[in-house]
């Protein structure tokens, strides 16, 4: 039996357009003996513009797909930090206003489901750090990825808000002998790593490189927006917003880029070469998926990663 | 008990430029001991004051409501009469902490930028109560406690400009409003009393200027010193626009009003019917080599191999009872 089982809500988009996110998902998960039962059931979070156009709908759909977790009486992990933070943010309000939540499963009760709020929602990446261990990771590595300057890009919904993120990636200590008020104590999950991720300064992903023995870029975009969710109504910004980062992390040495989100890998990935015409500078650089790098270094085959389907070649493979 | 006072040795490395007299921005570095109860004001008090008269910063108030002391530490903007010191070095784990203004590209002295751009972007959205009041009123107009609770914050806002200068639109898109802007327009399209929430959201739905052009990328929620969240009164905004039937055909609503298209059929979202349903049939064609190569890698979903979630039927009639909102 696994040690660690959680109920996975992969998104849409590693449904369809990254398909390689839930390939290299579901073999690092099985090879470092993570149990994942997928959440067929689970719609679409709404990914921030559902919300825009009708926010109650979207509140009933995220806390349906959080009912299914809880029926699985599993904690959910997410591949997508918009998927994250619109799951956690709903989780959110309604652990915090009963009379939103009555509403909410008022709703619920017509298709037989109630929200309970008992399911933890944490993204995999922190998943790994917090509950696997990064110490742990870095036994598994059999190709050790030191010949590789690697750039983390965090994405925004993983990083901001952090005062949500960090309530919701704590636990309640259990009560110790005697009780007393440190028995009621909230402690930080992230707090072996920086007291919780710093917005200003994310240091997760890079402990995650240097686990699997890669070099960590040091540069000034990695915790910056990569413009994806104004790319068709605002396409200047979205391009300028991308290719600042991208041209920071080349300029800074990078190999690669590695981004646990995969609308910023669809940004990073498949938009380079108009992100090149906006920026007037040849851009190439291969960007990985969060679950790829670590597949790589835990030695399982390009293939089961899914890196044919990337569009920036990872010719270093 | 000992009354020895405990203090941590720290470093500042400061921005210098002097529009007037330097051609290139330059850094000081002062070192000093700091005591747990610092403030960053104190610490800009203090290289004036104890090391170089001729530092400028912005200070008023002492008491985090007027806004001016807002600069960046490490990054991380602050309002400097709000920010102990101790605490940034806790948050970034380290004993050298980086003095910046706002905006670099903005900067008249040292820590002193020029806001012009900030209020006239604040003045086109009648960031003020518009209502015609009786000049002898015979009794007091009443706003209900849950009339009230409607403004949702929005009205803490101090117009430091702590967002809007941490937001990477305003950077990038010289006409965008910015998230004080919005919040401002909010605080008073929310208060009942108000007569101006059809003139604010004619100008907040402009694409360029307007909240379409929002990258949620949530820099404005956490840079805000007094919990305003910006981005949450932008969605406000979004919402207004289409309850108030002032969301105009465009890109970016039906970008929105896709979604609700997309999991009524699908359970999931479709994207490359999203795409063609915002940007229309031609509008689509712009995309054309972005989806050839993605095509090539096996990364677009024919319509016949489209995924639905399981248990569709349910999320057909949660979007039915729940979905109140028209377009």
């Amino acid at each position: 039996m696994a040690e660690l089982k959680y109920a996975l809500y992969t998104g849409c988009t590693a449904r369809e357009s990254t398909p390689e996110l839930l390939m290299s998902t579901l073999a690092v998960a099985k090879k470092l003996g993570i149990e994942l039962v997928l959440l067929d059931e689970a719609s679409c979070c709404g990914a921030s513009h559902l919300q825009d156009f009708d926010d109650f709908l979207s509140l009933v759909l995220n806390a349906r797909n959080i009912c299914y977790a809880e029926k699985q009486e599993l904690n959910m992990v997410t591949i997508c930090n918009t998927c994250q933070l619109n799951t956690v943010m709903t989780k959110e309000r309604l652990d915090s206003d009963e009379n939103l939540k009555s509403q909410v499963n008022e709703k619920l009760a017509e298709v037989g489901l109630e929200y309970k709020g008992t399911s933890s929602v944490r993204h995999f990446l922190y998943a790994i750090i917090d509950d696997y261990g990064l110490d742990k990771l870095a036994e598994q590595v059999v190709k050790p990825l030191d010949d590789f300057n690697i750039a983390a890009f965090y994405g925004c919904h993983n990083i901001r808000p952090s005062h949500l993120h960090r309530k919701h990636n704590r636990v309640e200590r259990g009560v110790g002998e005697g009780g007393g008020e440190e028995g009621f104590e909230e402690v930080p999950l992230m707090s072996k790593y920086n007291d919780g991720e710093n917005p200003y300064n994310p240091t997760s992903l890079d402990r995650i490189i240097e686990a699997l023995r890669g070099k960590s870029v040091d540069y000034d975009s990695k915790n910056k927006c990569c413009g994806f969710h104004a790319d068709l109504q605002a396409p200047h910004t979205a391009h300028k917003l991308t290719g600042t980062a991208l041209l920071d992390a080349i300029d800074n040495n990078a190999d690669m880029m590695v981004t646990p989100c995969p609308l910023c890998h669809l940004n990073m990935d498949v938009k380079q070469d108009s992100v090149a015409k906006e920026m007037g500078r040849d851009i190439k650089l291969p960007i990985l998926h969060l679950p790829q790098l670590i597949g790589l270094a835990l030695g399982i085959e390009p293939q089961e990663l899914g890196l044919q389907h990337n569009v920036s070649e990872p010719t270093f493979v | 008990m000992s009354s020895e006072r405990i203090t941590k040795k720290l470093t500042f490395k400061t921005f210098r430029f002097n529009a007037e007299t330097d051609f290139l921005p330059y850094f000081k570095t002062y070192e000093m001991e700091v005591g747990k109860d610092e403030l960053v004001l104190d610490i800009l008090n203090r290289i004036k004051w104890e090391f170089d008269g001729s530092f400028s910063y912005r200070r008023s108030c002492r008491h985090g409501i007027c806004g001016s002391c807002s600069i960046k530490v490490n990054g991380k903007p602050v309002l400097s009469c709000k920010q102990n010191v101790w605490e940034l070095v806790d948050i970034f784990d380290t004993d050298t902490l980086l003095l910046e203004p706002q905006s670099r590209k903005r900067v008249v002295k040292d820590m002193i930028i020029d806001k012009k751009d900030f209020w006239e972007k604040h003045a086109k959205l009648k960031p003020y109560l518009v209502a015609e009041i009786d000049e002898h009123p015979k009794e007091e107009i009443k706003v209900s406690p849950h009339e009230a609770e409607q403004l949702l914050e929005a009205d803490y806002c101090i117009q430091c400009g702590n967002c809007y200068y941490a937001c990477p639109v305003v950077e990038v898109n010289e006409e965008y409003f910015g998230p004080a802007q919005f919040a401002k327009a909010y605080r008073f399209n929310a208060d009942v009393r108000d007569n101006a929430k059809t003139e604010r959201l004619e100008k907040v739905r402009e694409m360029g200027p307007g909240v379409w052009d929002c990258v949620k990328c949530f820099e404005c929620a956490e840079a805000c010193p007094k919990d305003v969240d910006p981005i949450g009164k932008i969605t406000k905004l979004h919402n207004q626009l289409f309850e108030e039937g002032m969301a105009q055909d465009n890109v970016a609503t039906r970008h929105a009003v896709g979604f609700k298209h997309s999991i009524v059929k699908h359970g999931l979202l479709d994207e490359g019917e999203l795409v063609r349903y915002s940007e229309g049939t031609l509008g689509v064609m712009k995309h054309l080599p972005e989806a050839i190569a993605m095509f090539k890698k096996g990364k677009i979903v024919m319509p016949w191999n489209m995924p639905k979630s399981e248990k569709l039927d349910e999320i057909k009639t949660l979007v039915k009872s729940s979905s109140k909102v028209k377009f």
